[in-house]
């Protein structure tokens, strides 16, 4: 039978619906099949990057991406070991209270219970605005570093808008003054939690 | 062979006469959503066009075995396999890009654009041609991009290509730069209804163009025809 005839058959066309898909899933899971752990690697090294960036390496010796531990198991707080006892921790942040979708950040506390630093990780904030909370963008994230909740009170860890010591941009207050919010409960958590996270 | 009259067409079409988004209109849900800089839409723009070549390409070499009845389903899965393919490749091996344009890569498939090329083109024409179509549409593409990118981006923070270097690497830091200092910024442009906006002025600009050039012409001819008795009466 030639193709023009086949072409209007219902039979083929079906055939055909499922051989495309058929083809489609074949080339989807080949394609996985390659690149799952080439991008799990590539991830591993993304976090343990920004773990770095978090943590001095004078803090630890230990492997940070297999030293964890489950909070209330839902936070995966990551442990700097150094001479086997704790010296900081690392762990991420969600807040809804942006301007757009969730805002995702790491940040690691010495065991003092001072900020090493805070980095945001995935946002959706306006472009050109709410996104210099990036810290490719602009420094403002770096103002948290030292902070504790000993040195400010807690009137102080807002943006200045809402009486506190931290700048908004012009323009964009709901996104500073979310990073602000969560940097505030992540400190909560790790006093919080304080007892637990240094005994090991 | 790339400069026959057919190629001639295509090439026109695509960057200008044709244009995905000056004249069909389409693509705009992608197009609002990343032109808020010049950068951003660079990025989308490159990432489509390797797609639109692509599913160009496959669907043009495929275009005999599939009926049309069922061409839509298969253009889809067709399209979104490809897309996901180029999602997965570049999260593995060109990483540090995809971190940049990560976000881009799965707006492609609601891109109606490359269905609607794939529909009228690539289905009904050679596998070359098709290529080349998808080349120019993509490059017209990148270009609408671009130019909708930087007025907004100057307009709302008086930067142009703020960030470049993150995308096409540190080579390209001259690009970035700044073309109003000390400037408040006006957040309406970065916003969507912004988009909309500048995009109005963009087609409206485009159409002027096109008129005048067209009433040029129509001068052209009759300045022509009118000198031709002339000519007559001198011979």
């Amino acid at each position: 039978m030639k193709l023009e005839q086949l072409r209007g058959n219902l039979t083929y066309q079906a055939l055909l619906l499922a051989g495309f898909s058929l083809l489609g899933s074949a080339l989807l899971s080949f394609g996985d099949i390659k690149t799952h752990d080439v991008i799990a690697t590539r991830l591993a090294e993304d976090l343990k990057a920004s773990l770095e960036q978090m943590i001095p390496a004078d803090y630890y010796d230990n492997d940070l991406l297999k030293d964890t531990m489950l909070i209330d198991s839902e936070t995966l707080v990551y442990l700097a070991k150094k001479d086997g006892k704790v010296s900081a921790v690392a762990f991420m942040l969600t807040t809804n209270s942006g301007y757009s979708g969730a805002i995702k950040s790491i940040i690691g506390i010495d065991n003092q219970g001072q900020v090493l630093g805070v980095r945001v990780i995935a946002h959706a904030e306006t472009p050109g605005l709410g996104d210099k909370i990036e810290a490719a963008k602009a420094d403002w994230i770096l103002s948290f570093n030292g902070h504790s909740l000993t040195d400010l009170t807690e009137p102080q860890w807002k943006v200045k808008k809402d009486g506190g010591v931290f700048d908004q941009f012009s323009g964009a207050t709901i996104t500073p003054r979310a990073v602000v919010g969560s940097v505030y409960q992540g400190l909560l958590f790790f006093n919080q939690h304080r007892e637990q996270l240094l005994k090991r | 062979m790339f400069f026959s009259e057919t190629y001639r067409k295509i090439t026109r079409d695509g960057l200008w006469d044709n244009n995905i988004v000056f004249s069909q209109n389409l693509a705009l849900c992608p197009l609002l959503a990343v032109t808020g800089t010049a950068t951003n839409g660079l990025g989308m723009g490159l990432a489509t066009l390797v797609v639109m070549i692509a599913s160009n390409g496959v669907i043009s070499l495929t275009r005999h075995l599939i009926p049309s009845e069922v061409r839509i389903p298969v253009f889809v899965l067709l399209i979104a396999s490809l897309v996901t393919i180029v999602d997965m490749v570049m999260n593995a091996w060109l990483h540090e890009l995809y971190k940049v344009l990560g976000l881009f890569i799965p707006l492609i498939v609601t891109n109606c654009a490359i269905l609607g090329r794939a529909e009228s083109f690539a289905s009904r024409n050679e596998f070359k041609q098709s290529l080349w179509d998808g080349l120019m549409m993509g490059l017209g593409f990148t270009v609408a991009l671009v130019a909708l990118g930087a007025t907004r981006e100057i307009l709302a923070s008086g930067t142009l290509f703020s960030n470049a270097s993150l995308l096409l690497g540190s080579a390209f830091q001259c690009m970035e730069t700044t073309i109003i200092p000390e400037y408040k910024g006006f957040l309406l442009m970065a916003l969507p209804p912004g988009g909309f906006i500048m995009l109005g002025f963009i087609i409206a600009g485009k159409r002027l163009l096109d008129a005048k050039r067209a009433s040029f012409k129509k001068a052209k001819v009759e300045l022509l025809t009118e000198a031709e008795p002339i000519a007559n009466t001198t011979a």
